[in-house]
């Protein structure tokens, strides 16, 4: 298994290194060791590789991430995964804000919390956090699912189109456009599934959640909700 | 004794105030309760590159012999950190307009008469499409703050990558398309459900300001491998600050878009009332390059107004490297065409001044996602007349340059140039006609 | 834009080494802020004493200043010279004297910062640099902050650089941009507040002197500054005896805080952090937005 450390070798040697893997690789697991808080640390990997990273991790760690998994022994800084195509990033800490920023699919799982803007405009991206998330969190949310074990803070859900929001704790405020929605037997398979997936299942019940959405008011201009834009 | 003269009636005055636009707007709001969406730039008149004049050489200059002695046009972009820098033949780039807010077939036209003519093309909010890739030589991938679209794959795949901050036409306001254009294949590539109004941000989504900026760029390159050029692109509005930065940040090229600078779509209110005109915004944005010791090192592309040849020289005399076209080259499309009078004429409106680009009713076939009327616009004859236009603007700025003795476009000069009005003379910082007085110089 | 730090130190084992720390933290965000640096120091104050740190704007030789001083003050001055700054420390009731003095030299001599236990230096250059030039690592001290700049709007100088004292003991650094200090400014002046500086983050340093001087603790200060203050802001703030950071509504700015029984850490990034003894086991967290945080030695 090929361990990179940081202390000796450049990131940008790193990522060159990882971008250079063909797709049929042997060499599928690699480890990283003194990140120290390094910014876009794997950034646009697009292999069927692990990379574990042991220590905290600072911007846009996996950025664009496709097919790879990465895992995150520590915390990460702003933008974890932002714009993620596929594959996973597992952070087993904290994460900082805007985790999960415009992920178009794949899953992102925080261990520990993420700050604010957790999902902003996320795109297709699946989020699992076991803790809690901060204010603003999902804000124009447009596809993909968001699921929280802990609370969520101020603004949940501003201006969201079509991403699920589930929250088992409290939610401290709804932004404009975002309601509660009934989870029917759908969302509550929905809901399994990625906790399967997330490796959390049996850690709480799909039915301990409660289900965030849009009510679809701002999609068309009316000037009655002109104080919501 | 002359009788006095019968009293004649008042005639009707209008107020310069309350003029009659004026007055149909506030009808218009009371009306409906929102404000005037449409798309295109300022339209008021604003100090501009007319109000320049070049001098011309005579004895104590030398004019050089058109057509046959050389005057070079080829521009590079992206010498700073890229290994891949841009190559193009002429300094006229084609400025990042959305599929969505365009039509398949119009992006397909940018990229075919900006390839015949050796220059870029630019993406926009929405992705890349594979016409404009495929019929791009050369393009240039927009990062947004929306994201829409936003692919590790096409990031590889673009020629350059340029992270818009803003644009002139709404400096710090977010972007916007209106339902009639979420078409089914702009709603897939944009992630939304199809049909809504859609109401972009206006900051990026991960990161603000000039030090997260830098870390930006750095993710950027990493995910390219360092090859492509990062451009970073502002609207006017405090262009020495906002190019520093870029330069402090890491760009490789700085776009500074000035207020006459089309939108598809935003307020009537913005688009007149917040940013400056491009003709007030190259001097001190090439004083920041200059300050920092980083003309020419860090490229400096303008637009916003540009339409002939001599706003293309009077633009680099003034220290850009490059210009960028959006409205003019969706004119040289089609856009606005006379022959289509009588369709103008059904939406309210006539060629020439048809700006609800957002409604997506354009009868040429440009501003729309209606299959009907986009089909209307033939790719290969729009990107014909865009190849032409091109080298028109092309063999316009060299006439001038060979009249001021250059053999080449980028050896224009600020000293080239003098002012017709004051105001011209203190936002270009050259002299007033016929004077040595140029107002208002004072450093920044 | 910026980067800023600032170390509270809990434990007094650990105050010989806070200026070490506090330099390997600002030499980590030196690319954030390339322009320049500076730094607070909490250390020694003698028993009615003032301090302060003044910096030479003209020539190197401070000498003829203090003779010249000494004998209008009639009594010895204690002077520490570092690099182009002065550390001078009067007699509490000489502190005014003092102060005419140096208004008195205009061109060359500034005064950067007061207090009783206050050292304030700041300067143009790397960061990394900057820390080593004013001999950081060696300082002691209870807490201090520090500053890596990227200047926006206001000019590249000595005097643009952070962090900003306007009172005694009071200092602050500051990470965005504020978009109503004009305005602002103009209220303090009317307060009597002075500022040297175009800067937006003055303005911030000095609204909070005014709240305190009008009696409002630190923490009081800082939660008015939520409704006065528009704009991106992350601050981080001391005094004599406090440390207190706050984030501004919004909260774009990065921020990230550790807190062990040793002390309490404040870093634009867990970079910042990464050295600091302890931190793997620390108690990460990024400060809520507009939510004030504040820590008093007692």
């Amino acid at each position: 298994m090929p361990v990179v450390d940081l202390a000796a070798t450049s990131r940008r040697a790193l990522n060159a290194m990882l971008h250079a893997l063909p797709p049929d690789t042997n060499e599928t697991h690699w480890q990283v060791a003194n990140p120290e808080g390094g910014h876009a640390i794997a950034a646009g990997l697009d292999a069927p590789v692990t990379v574990e990273i042991r220590g905290h991790v600072g911007y846009y760690c996996g950025g664009m991430n496709k097919r790879a998994t990465i895992v995150v022994d520590g915390n990460a800084g702003t933008g974890v995964a932002e714009n993620m195509m596929s594959g996973e990033i597992r952070v087993k800490g904290d994460a900082s804000q805007s985790a999960g920023a415009t992920g178009r699919g794949g899953l992102l799982v925080i261990e520990g919390s993420a700050a604010a803007r957790c999902g902003i405009s996320m795109k297709g991206i699946d989020i699992v956090v076991k803790g809690s998330i901060g204010p603003m969190s999902a804000f124009m949310a447009q596809r993909g699912n968001l699921v929280v074990f802990g609370d969520a803070g101020e603004t949940l859900g501003d201006s969201i189109y079509e991403a699920r929001l589930f929250v088992r704790g409290a939610v401290k405020s709804l932004g404009a456009d975002c309601v509660e929605k009934a989870m029917g037997a759908e969302e509550r398979g929905l809901l399994a599934g990625l906790l399967q997936r997330a490796g959390l299942y049996g850690a709480a019940s799909p039915d301990e959640f409660r289900l965030y959405g849009s009510a679809r008011r701002l999609y068309h201009f009316h000037v009655d909700n002109a104080d919501a834009y | 004794m002359d009788p006095m003269p019968p009293a004649a009636h008042t005639r009707p005055r209008f107020s310069a105030t309350f003029d009659p636009y004026t007055i149909s707007e506030i009808q218009r709001a009371a009306a409906t309760g929102i404000y005037d969406i449409r798309g295109g730039g300022s339209k008021r008149r604003l100090p501009h590159f007319d109000d320049l004049l070049f001098l011309g050489a005579s004895i104590s200059r030398y004019p050089l012999e058109g057509y046959r002695e050389r005057c070079g046009t080829d521009v590079v972009l992206g010498t700073r950190f890229a290994k891949t820098p841009i190559r193009l033949r002429i300094p006229v780039t084609i400025a990042g307009m959305s599929f969505g807010a365009l039509s398949a077939q119009a992006k397909e036209a940018l990229g075919r008469g900006a390839t015949a003519a050796g220059t870029s093309t630019t993406t926009g909010d929405g992705g890349m499409t594979r016409e404009e890739r495929g019929h791009s030589k050369t393009l240039v991938y927009q990062v947004l703050p929306s994201r829409y679209g936003m692919n590790p794959d096409d990031l590889r795949a673009a020629d350059a990558v340029e992270i818009v901050v803003g644009q002139g036409a709404k400096p710090g306001g977010g972007g916007m398309l209106l339902g009639q254009k979420i078409s089914a294949r702009v709603a897939e590539m944009r992630d939304l459900p199809e049909g809504i109004d859609q109401r972009s941000a206006c900051r990026h989504p991960d990161w603000t300001g000039p030090d997260d900026l830098e870390i930006k760029i750095e993710e950027i390159r990493e995910i390219t491998d360092w090859e492509k050029p990062i451009y970073v692109k502002v609207g006017a509005s405090r262009p020495y600050y906002d190019t520093a930065l870029a330069v402090k940040a890491g760009a490789d090229v700085v776009v500074l878009d000035g207020m006459q600078g089309g939108t598809a779509a935003t307020q009537e209110i913005f688009i007149e009332h917040v940013g400056l005109p491009i003709l007030a915004s190259i001097r001190p944005a090439v004083q920041a390059l200059q300050d920092l010791g980083m003309h020419r090192k860090v490229q400096l592309v303008v637009s916003g107004g540009i339409r002939n040849g001599a706003d293309v020289a009077k633009a680099l005399a003034l220290g850009a490297d490059a210009v960028a076209i959006g409205t003019a080259a969706l004119i040289a499309l089609g856009d606005n065409d006379p022959r289509l009078e009588a369709e103008y004429e059904k939406l309210g409106t006539t060629a020439g001044a048809y700006d609800d680009w957002h409604e997506g009713r354009d009868p040429a076939g440009i501003t729309t996602q209606d299959p009907a009327l986009a089909a209307r616009l033939d790719p290969v004859k729009a990107g014909r007349r865009l190849a032409n236009y091109l080298a028109v603007l092309t063999l316009e700025a060299q006439t001038i340059a060979r009249a001021c003795g250059k053999s080449h476009l980028h050896n224009l000069e600020p000293e080239d140039l003098v002012a017709l009005t004051i105001e011209a003379a203190a936002m270009a910082r050259v002299p007033l006609a016929g004077t040595d007085w140029i107002p208002g110089r004072s450093s920044f | 834009m910026c980067g800023i730090v600032g170390l509270f130190l809990k434990n007094p084992a650990l105050e010989p080494a806070l200026g070490a720390h506090l330099a390997g933290m600002l030499g980590v965000l030196s690319d954030r802020g390339p322009d320049s640096a500076g730094f607070a120091v909490y250390g020694a104050g003698e028993p009615d004493h003032v301090k302060l740190t003044l910096r030479m704007t003209g020539a190197g030789d401070s000498r003829p200043f203090v003779e010249a001083f000494a004998a209008e003050i009639r009594m010895p001055v204690q002077v520490t010279q570092r690099r182009t700054h002065l550390v001078i420390s009067v007699p509490s009731d000489m502190a005014e004297p003092a102060a005419r003095a140096i208004a008195a030299r205009p061109d060359e001599l500034q005064v950067v910062g007061t207090g009783r236990r206050m050292e304030l230096y700041k300067e143009v250059g790397l960061p990394t640099r900057v820390a080593e030039d004013f001999g950081l690592a060696a300082m002691a001290g209870t807490h201090g902050i520090g500053h890596t700049r990227m200047a926006t709007e206001s000019a590249v100088t000595t005097a643009g650089a952070h962090p900003f004292s306007t009172g005694p003991d009071q200092c602050l650094v500051h990470n965005g941009s504020l978009s109503n200090h004009n305005n602002v400014r103009r209220v303090l002046l009317r307060e009597g507040i002075a500022f040297a500086t175009e800067n937006d983050s003055e303005v911030a340093a000095g609204y909070l002197t005014w709240r305190m001087r009008e009696g409002a603790s630190l923490g009081e200060a800082l939660e008015a500054a939520l409704s006065d203050l528009d704009g991106f802001y992350t601050f981080v703030v001391g005094t004599e005896s406090g440390f207190a950071v706050l984030r501004d509504p919004i909260s774009c700015k990065p921020a990230v805080m550790a807190e062990t029984d040793d002390y309490v850490a404040f870093g634009s990034e867990y970079r910042a952090l990464a050295g600091l003894p302890g931190i793997e086991a620390a108690h990460l967290f990024e400060p809520e937005p507009a939510t004030v945080y504040a820590w008093q030695r007692h």
